[in-house]
């Protein structure tokens, strides 16, 4: 029961967090980078396992210098960068794949929230509650720059910067998101209760919040879902989301 | 008699090697209504955003000292799913209440008799991305004004707006324009619009063809140089 209790707390925190960052995401169109980033932590993972250090720390480097390419080449060029992206992505999953041991290798690719530990919540509580509060710092600018980078500019804002630290904090979500829902379903964690909360939002703050709501409430459902028929609690935290949205359909604003 | 807000010299904007707008020179006084008119891809867009900083270029562009100066880009994107309200779009400019309210009274949004309770629930609790295309126009220069600029610059939208609602936002600029002593640059698509609001026009294609006073210097000429065959409905109307 005890082991339900962390589990359930790690998931709800994950959830209000990839639910909070995910409605800016979708906002900024970039609802399949979680997806494509969650790939590129397999290498990392791969070696965290190998030599046996928190997969957090491996998953969240490889991150870190994978949102370094991309946030370069955004800059730098203002072509679409999802050939490159996309190549970059799948080769390093393909590393990861090779270099993950047989035995964990399922673990690696869709998560087991099954064998967390205090460390893990630990990691999760900070890492949620600097989303939260980083992410609210910046979210004017944000919201600015997603409607016009020109006008943000011209109001001052630093636009390059906001994107670089809104970008951290994705590489931050993915890397908790992965102990949960693994590296092939954790972009899900991040669009799918945005996208629930943007069918029945007319205001941003009412948005953003019923994101983090949804997230949380996904994330419960798939837990109890989880324990009560012995079914893993990734793909039921995305189920239960996607049944949040296939709701929210109904009532949807036009 | 007019101090001079804006001195332009020489100023060119490459991209890749590609010039996209070469030598141009000319100044606007406190006060002006300038229209920029040109072909697309003439580099109008391009010359505001210069204007404002936002890109490289070389040759001087100096403004002014102490000018607010707000911006309206022609590419904005509220799509109607985005969930943002009228309010909250204003607030993120600015949080006083009674900005926003004088603001929207500029753009005849909120009026004296318009009751609060009516402009709270029907408009100002909307999302943005509801409103037709005169009125996302007049908030977002509403919006613009919330800071008190001495100088506006308005990109006009290519399309989406009817043609009664076009009318009454350049009827309302040429208001601020005579109230304010606002100095605003307009690109416009609409000869028309130029001919009615604008006193000085810049006609724009890489390098300036004409610059002054529209009814002087758009003459079908200046128009044929400007955009070839594409304006000879407007070359004949004055003949």
């Amino acid at each position: 029961m005890n082991d339900l209790f962390l589990q359930l707390t790690i998931a709800i925190l994950i959830g209000i967090g990839a639910g909070y960052l995910g409605s800016f995401m979708v906002l900024k169109r970039m609802s399949l980078v979680g997806d494509a980033l969650s790939h590129v932590a397999l290498p990392g993972i791969a070696l965290a396992l190998l030599w046996n250090f928190n997969p957090f720390f491996g998953a969240f480097t490889v991150l870190f210098a994978a949102i370094l390419g991309v946030w370069a080449l955004e800059r730098k060029t203002e072509l679409p960068s999802e050939t490159l992206v996309g190549i970059f992505f799948t080769l390093s999953l393909a590393i990861g794949i090779l270099l993950v041991p047989d035995h964990e290798l399922l673990e690696a690719l869709f998560g087991d929230i099954s064998s967390v530990t205090i460390a893990d919540l630990l990691i999760t509580l900070l890492s949620v509650a600097a989303i939260v509060i980083i992410i609210s710092l910046i979210r004017r600018g944000l919201t600015i720059s997603t409607l016009s980078k020109d006008l943000a500019k011209s109001m001052n804002i630093s636009v390059d910067k906001i994107n670089f630290i809104f970008l951290i904090m994705v590489s931050l979500i993915v890397a908790i998101g992965i102990k949960v829902a693994g590296t092939i379903l954790t972009g899900s964690l991040v669009i799918i209760p945005a996208a629930a909360a943007k069918n029945i939002s007319i205001s941003i703050s009412k948005y953003t919040l019923l994101a983090a709501l949804f997230g949380a409430i996904a994330s419960i459902g798939g837990v109890f879902m989880a324990a009560l028929w012995s079914l893993p609690p990734g793909p039921s935290i995305i189920l239960t989301g996607g049944i949040i949205f296939l709701a929210t359909l109904v009532f949807k604003k036009f | 008699m007019s101090e001079s807000i804006l001195d332009i010299e020489n100023l060119t904007v490459s991209f890749d090697d590609n010039e996209v707008i070469e030598n141009l020179s000319f100044s606007a006084q406190k006060g002006d209504v300038i229209a920029i008119v040109g072909p697309n891809g003439a580099g109008k867009s391009v010359l505001f955003r210069a204007m404002l900083g936002l890109i490289p270029y070389s040759g001087k562009i100096n403004w002014a000292p102490k000018l607010k100066i707000s911006y309206v880009p022609q590419k904005f994107n509220v799509e109607k799913d985005f969930p943002i309200t009228v309010k909250e779009f204003l607030q993120l400019k600015s949080k006083s209440r009674s900005d926003i309210m004088s603001a929207l009274k500029s753009v005849g949004i909120a009026t004296g008799h318009h009751d609060n309770h009516h402009l709270e629930h029907h408009f100002l609790n909307q999302r943005v991305g509801w409103l037709s295309g005169g009125q996302v126009q007049r908030v977002l220069v509403a919006w613009a004004l919330l800071d008190h600029p001495d100088v506006l610059l308005f990109d006009e939208p290519t399309a989406g707006i009817d043609v009664g609602g076009e009318e009454t936002i350049y009827n309302l600029l040429k208001k601020l324009n005579d109230e304010r002593a606002l100095t605003v640059f307009i690109i416009s698509h609409d000869l028309n619009i130029v001919y009615k609001y604008a006193n000085t026009v810049l006609c724009l294609n890489k390098k300036k063809l004409c610059f002054g006073s529209p009814s002087d210097v758009l003459d079908p000429q200046a128009l044929l140089k400007l955009y070839g065959g594409e304006a000879s409905f407007y070359a004949h109307e004055h003949k």
